[in-house]
């Protein structure tokens, strides 16, 4: 199964991985060659199969609702990259 | 003092024998003796020395316990509070974790001895240690060679006798594969049995932390301490821990072995084959019955696992951004730029590569032949487990088709890299625990033999594990320059 | 060409929780930026969610309050896109299985009632906030609101005006409340509405292409919202255009929705199930506690209000508005004894108008059920007169002291002894010969007069009735 350039600079955007233009082909190759590895999955018939999500059959505990986390932002944004008055800072979004 | 296990470490702590302070002053040079190996990113000197005055503290007044002391590493995918991790990437070389993971609180509490941060594949994603920011971990046993991965560092190291033991990550492989071929014990836990909280997210429905040990003995004293339920983790099974040492001894008289059929075809390379084989002989030796099993849906483990993790782990990574901490590309010149751009620059050819594949699997078409195919048959892997389970107690194994490939050798083909998890990844994908043990050596090189068990299994794989190193001495061996 | 207008709304209601979803991090309004963010609201590497049972048990209490189907099975899905107030690069929301399923509410629009249908309600954790306001050129993020829990009420497209979306939105509105579920403060906010919009020739089956306008933040701008959108669709349409299926904001000062940018290009979510949580399973046994513990529902307390007070609809509207104002005057009348009508007109009348001056709602009343109660008993019994009773209300509001020991103090009591009123008014009387003597001619109207001056002697302190009664007698001369 093969994956075009375009189909891969798609993708690539919808993860926002920036990909050099000389490195296009190689990717599109290895993608192309995994999904050939995929294909063989279509080979088994799995209609009445339930897909397995965790490996446990166990059920979601729940928390109680009780505030048990300190304001640790110093230690938070020490590491940021950019900060300003207590807020992270990016390019400027536009609505 | 270095050639000795974890178990005769901690009791000549305890007798007085030697301090921890000297223990870890030993492994600190040794350490900075063999750099190239390259097993560390990060060497917490201070630290370590810092915890092993405590651990003498603890050792003198009676409050130590069997890790009080003992000089351990981390593999660099475990946050360590106010120590650099970075989880072999470039998008983390500069992250000073503000916490520590659970398994990481859990050891210090304990009075381990941190030497410091693991080298180890991108993300975890590799099966080489050859993917890492920091450059490629060397197998001690022939430096041309890789000690596996992703866990790399945390193998080489325990078989250079650089850490007395480590901590690894398994997703696919990444515990029992370096450990086979490095000549150490590893083991993965049944999912849910070590507590996620703190280790970076892979694949968050397979990963599992477990110990990289010289010996079963050893591995089931740091199970011990890593092991348990965490609130913290919504994944992380709340079930007792057993005492992992107290049933180290069983006789293994009637044990049913379980031998899959699709594990012993080819693609297993014959010198291998034959060291298993004299493996599986000693297990005859001592009470086992060898029984022909078949699990018919291992075929499609890769391709259900290379969708799977992939998936998971194109959206664990997506908070790599360059806006909260991590890598930030220089000069965005607007939101989009500082995304791909960091992320382009921060990340890995491997890694972009599972995102990727991950990205495609999971958008719009293709989410129902992919993805869903894909937990269907994890659905029937895991079945073929439980089944297999419940006619033998144990299941046993090749851990890797080969012993360890030249540094290089298998770069160039990623989709060959990943053929070679055949052994390894479906144990994942069931969730069930496996060790890999010493069985042997082929030219020199160390194989290992794979011992898959069912859910909460871990005390009766430590037993037979351990059964096998009182008849044998495989992993008690020392690759050359590193006695 | 004869339109018919579909509406459907989404609303996102936050949860009054007191930590977030996924983390113990608080989620009280208003603190200083990424003081109320932890390690998991952060998206730090290696963090993990746990699930907050309170936002699982709000969540049940919605669904049975619109008689829906609860999911005993559900399950948390990532939803992966890319921008700065969403941490982890995904929310964590739900897709296939939400945890309440197909229910409805009844809303009532010049005198009809009409049912809308409601899909499904599920639980999400909400994005943190970005500011725009001028950081050289760049935006700031705060994540306080990352993580909080966020239940999204999503309508049937059963809405056909924007006088239905207002009246449905309003309905919600105030059951939530009544729930405890949700603040409502839309200021805040704590509830947002999104309006999926399109039209139709009147009698087509087919709904028409919609269009999607975000975060309206007020009940007037729905309504003016949806009225503008309807009006574009329509322009368009009949110039012979298309409607693209969009995102658009709306400007309440330009009074027009215009096409939202840069979220809404590939939308592809690429939902999957969140490998970090399990599935929630919600037992007879946990819907049953909840059932029991359900609050009475402002349409059933409307009704019983109506029926057992024998009050006018007004007034029942009023009390009922909220659960809070509600039990007051349930208390108040239990503790007073005293008529409903009595009860109603001074909290409807007298304690409201105190409050909202003092901008305060009734649950910071500085006069208790208690006090209240004592306050009315008094009038009830003719201890003191309507006029004085508002006297010892002002000092009621003003102090912490019972109506017993205003009156007390004060020597507030109503005069009731004829003797001393009858003697007050052979007073008055032999004090205005004049107008006793137009009264007496027949000038009804100069009766007025002498009540006001008797009262004025008294300080009104009588009882009026009583002292008409006599003044009448007196005056016949």
């Amino acid at each position: 199964m093969s994956l075009t350039a375009d189909e891969v600079n798609k993708i690539a955007h919808l993860a926002r991985l920036g990909i050099d233009k000389q490195d296009i082909t190689s990717y599109t190759k290895d993608l192309s060659g995994m999904l050939d590895l995929m294909t063989r999955m279509s080979e088994l018939n799995t209609d009445d199969v339930e897909p397995m999500a965790h490996p446990m059959d166990q059920s979601q505990r729940l928390r109680a609702d009780v505030v048990a986390e300190p304001n640790n932002r110093e230690k938070f944004q020490a590491i940021a990259p950019q900060v300003e008055a207590g807020l992270y800072l990016v390019p400027k979004v536009i609505e | 003092m270095h050639t000795k296990t974890l178990t005769e470490l901690s009791l000549g702590l305890r007798s007085g024998a030697f301090s921890s302070v000297e223990l870890t002053q030993t492994f600190l040079q040794r350490i900075s003796q063999h750099q190239d190996l390259n097993a560390y990113i990060t060497v917490t000197e201070e630290l370590a020395l810092q915890q092993a005055l405590a651990a003498d503290v603890r050792l003198a007044n009676g409050t130590a316990d069997c890790l009080t002391g003992i000089p351990i590493a981390q593999k660099d995918i475990f946050c360590t509070l106010d120590v650099k991790t970075t989880c072999g990437s470039k998008m983390l070389d500069n992250f000073i974790a503000p916490y520590n993971a659970t398994v990481v609180e859990k050891l210090n509490q304990s009075g381990a001895v941190m030497l410091g941060k693991l080298n180890m594949d991108e993300f975890a994603m590799g099966s080489s240690n050859e993917t890492s920011y920091y450059g490629a971990v060397k197998n001690p046993w022939n430096i041309t060679t890789v000690p596996g991965g992703s866990s790399g560092g945390s193998a080489a190291a325990v078989a250079a006798r650089l850490a007395v033991c480590a901590t690894g990550t398994d997703t696919g492989g990444s515990i029992r594969q370096p450990a086979a071929l490095c000549g150490i014990t590893g083991l993965k836990p049944t999912y849910g049995r070590v507590s996620r909280y703190g280790m970076i997210a892979y694949a968050s429905s397979l990963d599992q932390g477990g110990p990289m040990t010289r010996s079963a003995e050893d591995a089931a004293i740091v199970l011990q301490t890593m092991a348990g339920f965490d609130a913290k983790d919504s994944t992380s099974v709340d079930l007792p821990v057993p005492n992992y040492s107290a049933e180290l001894n069983n006789s293994l008289a009637g044990l049913k072995i379980g031998l899959p059929k699709e594990f012993f075809s080819d693609g297993l390379n014959s010198d291998v084959a034959a060291v298993l084989a004299t493996a599986i002989d000693e297990y005859r030796k001592l009470g086992a019955e060898i029984i022909d099993i078949s699990m018919p849906n291992l075929k499609l483990a890769i391709p259900a696992y290379y969708v799977i993790a992939p998936a998971e782990c194109s959206a664990n990574l997506s908070r790599f951004d360059g806006v909260r901490y991590g890598y930030r590309c220089e000069n965005p010149k607007d939101l989009t730029d500082l995304y791909t751009r960091s992320r382009g620059e921060g990340f890995g050819k491997e890694v972009k590569r599972r995102i990727l594949m991950g990205t495609y699997a999971l958008s719009t078409g293709y989410y129902d032949a992919y993805y869903l195919k894909a937990q269907k048959i994890r659905r029937l892997i895991s079945d073929d487990f439980k089944n297999a389970l419940a006619k033998v107690d144990v299941i046993m194994g090749p851990v890797t088709p080969t012993t360890a490939f030249g540094i290089g050798e298998k770069m160039d083909d990623p989709i060959e890299m990943y053929l070679s998890d055949i052994y390894t990844i479906a144990i994942n994908l069931a969730g069930v625990p496996a060790m890999s043990i010493p069985a042997g050596f082929v030219a020199g090189m160390p194989v290992g033999l794979q011992l898959i068990g069912s859910y909460f299994s871990e005390d009766r794989l430590l037993n037979i594990a351990h059964q096998y190193q009182q008849v044998t001495d495989w992993h008690q061996q020392t690759p050359n320059g590193f006695e | 060409m004869e339109w018919e207008t579909v509406i459907g709304l989404e609303i996102h209601t936050q949860l009054a929780t007191k930590s977030k979803i996924f983390s113990g991090a608080p989620t009280a309004y208003g603190a200083e930026p990424n003081t109320q963010a932890c390690a998991v609201d952060l998206g730090l590497p290696g963090v993990l969610p746990v699930l907050n049972e309170e936002a699982v048990r709000m969540a049940v209490i919605f669904g049975m309050a619109i008689e829906a189907h609860i999911a005993p099975y559900s399950v948390f899905a990532r939803k992966n896109y890319f921008y700065p107030d969403l941490p982890k690069g995904y929310q964590i929301s739900q897709m296939d299985h939400p945890i309440v399923g197909i229910g409805h509410l009844d809303i009532d629009v010049d005198g009809v009632t009409k049912r809308i249908g409601v899909t499904r309600a599920h639980l999400e954790e909400d994005a943190g906030k970005s500011l725009h306001e001028d950081f050289h050129g760049l935006t700031g993020i705060d994540l306080n609101r990352a993580g909080t829990p966020l239940l999204e009420i999503v309508s049937e497209p059963d809405i056909r005006s924007a006088k239905e979306a207002v009246a449905y939105m309003r309905k919600l509105h105030e059951l939530v409340r009544y729930l405890g579920i949700c603040d409502g403060n839309m200021q805040e906010g704590s509830f947002r509405c999104d309006a999926n919009v399109s039209v139709r020739p009147k009698g087509q089956q087919e709904f028409g292409t919609r269009a999607e306008i975000k975060n309206i933040n007020s009940f007037k701008f729905v309504e003016k919202a949806i009225n503008h959108e309807v009006e574009r669709q329509i322009e368009l349409l009949e110039s012979g255009g298309r409607v693209v299926q969009e995102t658009r904001l709306y400007d309440s000062v330009k009074d027009e929705t215009r096409p939202m940018r840069s979220k809404e290009e590939a939308n592809d979510y690429r939902y999957f199930p969140d490998p970090d949580l399990l599935p929630v399973i919600i037992d007879e046994a946990f819907k049953a506690q909840i059932k029991a513990a359900l609050p009475e529902l402002p349409q059933a307390k409307k009704l019983r209000f109506k029926a057992d007070y024998c009050l006018d609809d007004e007034s029942v509207s009023i009390l009922t508005a909220s659960r809070q104002l509600a039990d007051y005057f349930e208390a108040v009348y239990k503790k007073s004894g005293c008529e409903a009508k009595l009860c109603a007109n001074w909290i409807t009348g007298d304690l409201s108008a105190a409050l909202n001056k003092a901008g305060l709602d009734i649950t910071d009343t500085p006069i208790s059920d208690e006090r209240l109660s004592g306050l009315l008993a008094r009038i009830s019994d003719n201890t003191i007169s309507g006029k004085i009773a508002k006297q010892v209300f002002e000092a009621l509001w003003q102090s912490t002291t019972s109506a017993d020991d205003i009156i007390a103090e004060k020597g507030l009591k109503q005069i009731t002894d004829s003797g001393a009123i009858v003697a007050i008014i052979d007073k008055i009387i032999a004090d205005n010969p004049g107008q006793v003597e137009q009264y007496r001619s027949g000038k009804d109207k100069v009766f007025a007069f002498f009540v006001g001056q008797v009262m004025k002697e008294m300080q009104g302190k009588a009882n009026p009735a009583e002292v008409n009664k006599m003044l009448k007698e007196q005056l016949k001369g």
